[in-house]
């Protein structure tokens, strides 16, 4: 007599999906389970308080005609973004650090890799992870902002006298957050606790940014700049909103720079993430 | 059934670890069906594992899994292949439903298809009352379970298991054995188990490749490798004239070309080629100063073709 249903083993006959999506299941996965968290939650929604404060500025500045100095300029969205580094800082870090280390750290890689999935899919996937995250904290609410201050003012004359902020704005948001994301990935590839990768990126911000500091009183310029990662992003940030670089630095410095950090940590995730650990 | 071409082949594979040969010159064929890769640690099987799933590049030589080459094809293979590493592995932060689940997808899988294939493998690997446990805290056997679990939920057509008994207890490791015993035998998936226990092997696979510092050093049917082409004996000797004289006896034993080794009940065992019989054993012995103690005809074993194939005494 046969059983009313067999619990063993079945062979499977249903589709599969052609290579190269794998990176989709990857990222999804990561985002549902951050969202899950209610301290990622709570860091997002005050992430998201900038935004209400300038719509907030921007409804006064398009209804009330004592609020008139505060009507939106360029500069507001470029401040906005500048406002927004503080919660890509908080969000990489929350985020960031665990993405490849919690990973190393349960031998996760080796599971990964047998399956069908090229190694660049992995770090694409997880970079989107970090990236989709931190678009939802600058490239969204700036370009929200945008729309916000159109629907307030009831008409497209400032959108269309400044038409290049859409485009600086996605523009810079990408040139960020891929930076932030990718130097991120990097460094947790490197180290099996998030912790200790936390710490790593942290210091790496702050110290080159105190190292710019000090650099910039000893020697009176600000050319020294190019030491400090958030320097050459708020150089290049300028530039792309067509204000004036802060530091005296030509822009294509801090271009440079940015490239090849970005470059070194691809360089880094291509050593690091591999099935197989091999210590010669 | 699985058809009779082999479903891996090696040809003249030799992988580096910086000057460590961990493979060298390789050629072999894995057959159809259960096949053992047996070897001490350090063996190279782990190593040989790595390089047909991709994760390790060869420095020179070709390899071919499933008709399709290595090099050429690895997401192809990897979607038709199932992986047990041998140390403890998982996707941090989830349930085991959701681990299988997920493994299920990245191979591939729709997500309800693999949720519910998630779900069945969890039953079958007899995980299904603690599917919805956290994997971290899970036990030793639990995690080798789960282990199998996420390699079987894209349905593999060939599985790579790596230690699969490792860290086990003796009821947990005979279930585990069944089950992959009856994924070779009833199920229809190709199987290679690497491991280093002899009964293991023994029991779940109809053919064995044996390793040894990087090489083959034997291969073919376990059933045709136990043939006897001679006698074997188990020995238990006394030295009244000190240890020294066990080396003696050993060293006749070899002169004579009668391969011996010692078992864990310290008991020897010596392989007489030929129709040999017990009559030269006993000359030996006494030429050596040795007394016999016991002498019994036995039946070649697994471990005696492993203890020759490998060169141990």
């Amino acid at each position: 007599m046969s059983p009313i249903h067999d619990q063993g083993y079945r062979r499977y006959g249903g589709q599969r999906a052609r290579h190269g999506r794998a990176w989709a299941v990857i990222a999804s996965a990561g985002v549902r389970t951050l969202f899950k968290k209610r301290a990622f939650l709570g860091l997002m929604f005050l992430a998201w308080g900038p935004f209400f404060v300038r719509a907030v500025q921007l409804y006064a500045a398009a209804n009330l005609p004592q609020a008139a100095f505060l009507a939106p300029t360029p500069q507001l969205f470029r401040d906005f973004l500048a406002q927004q580094d503080a919660f890509v800082f908080f969000v990489t870090v929350y985020a960031g650090a665990g993405l490849i280390a919690n990973d190393r750290r349960a031998n996760a890689l080796q599971i990964y890799l047998s399956k069908p999935l090229s190694r660049l899919e992995y770090v694409i996937g997880k970079l989107a992870i970090l990236v989709g995250l931190l678009l939802l904290v600058t490239w969204v609410p700036g370009i929200l902002l945008l729309i916000v201050q159109i629907l307030f003012a009831g008409n497209f004359t400032f959108f269309l006298d400044n038409l290049y902020l859409f485009p600086a704005i996605t523009l810079f948001s990408l040139v960020r957050v891929l930076t932030a994301a990718s130097i991120m990935l990097a460094l947790s590839s490197l180290s099996k606790s998030s912790r200790y990768v936390g710490v790593i990126y942290a210091g790496l911000i702050f110290f080159t940014q105190a190292l710019s500091g000090v650099l910039r009183a000893v020697t009176s310029s600000s050319s020294m700049a190019w030491v400090s990662v958030e320097s050459n992003l708020n150089q290049i940030g300028d530039v792309i909103f067509r204000l004036s670089p802060r530091a005296d630095l030509p822009w294509i410095v801090s271009l440079l720079i940015v490239a090849g950090l970005m470059a070194l940590s691809a360089f880094v995730l291509e050593r690091r993430v591999r099935g197989v650990e091999v210590v010669a | 059934m699985p058809d009779r071409d082999p479903v891996i082949t090696l040809d003249a594979v030799t992988v580096r670890y910086g000057a460590q040969a961990a493979l060298q010159d390789v050629s072999a064929s894995f057959a159809a069906g259960a096949v053992g890769l047996l070897g001490p640690n350090g063996a190279g099987k782990s190593t040989m594992l790595k390089a047909l799933l991709g994760f390790i590049v060869p420095t020179s030589g070709k390899m071919r899994v499933l008709g399709l080459d290595v090099a050429a094809a690895p997401l192809e293979i990897r979607s038709r292949v199932g992986y047990m590493p041998e140390s403890d592995a998982h996707i941090p932060g989830m349930n085991a439903v959701s681990f299988v689940a997920y493994c299920g997808q990245l191979a591939g899988l729709p997500p309800a298809d693999a949720m519910q294939r998630a779900h069945e493998v969890l039953f079958y690997v007899g995980l299904g009352e603690a599917r919805y446990r956290n994997v971290e805290t899970y036990s030793t056997g639990m995690k080798q379970r789960i282990k199998l679990a996420q390699a079987l939920v894209h349905d593999p057509d060939l599985l790579f298991l790596d230690e699969p008994t490792n860290g086990m207890d003796p009821k947990g490791r005979d279930e585990m054995l069944e089950l992959v015993r009856d994924l070779a035998l009833n199920k229809g998936i190709n199987l290679i188990v690497s491991s280093h226990l002899l009964p293991d092997v023994e029991f779940t696979c109809e053919q064995v490749i044996v390793m040894d510092r990087g090489r083959v050093v034997a291969s073919g049917p376990i059933a045709g490798m136990k043939q006897p082409r001679g006698r074997v004996y188990e020995l238990r000797v006394k030295l009244p004239d000190g240890p020294e004289t066990l080396d003696r006896f050993v060293g006749s034993l070899h002169r004579e070309g009668l391969e011996c080794h010692m078992t864990d009940e310290d008991v020897m065992r010596v392989f007489v080629p030929g129709d040999g019989g017990a009559r030269a054993l006993f000359a030996l012995a006494a030429s050596s100063a040795v007394q016999v103690r016991h002498l019994r005809p036995s039946v070649p074993t697994l471990e005696d073709v492993f203890a020759k194939a490998v060169g141990s005494e």
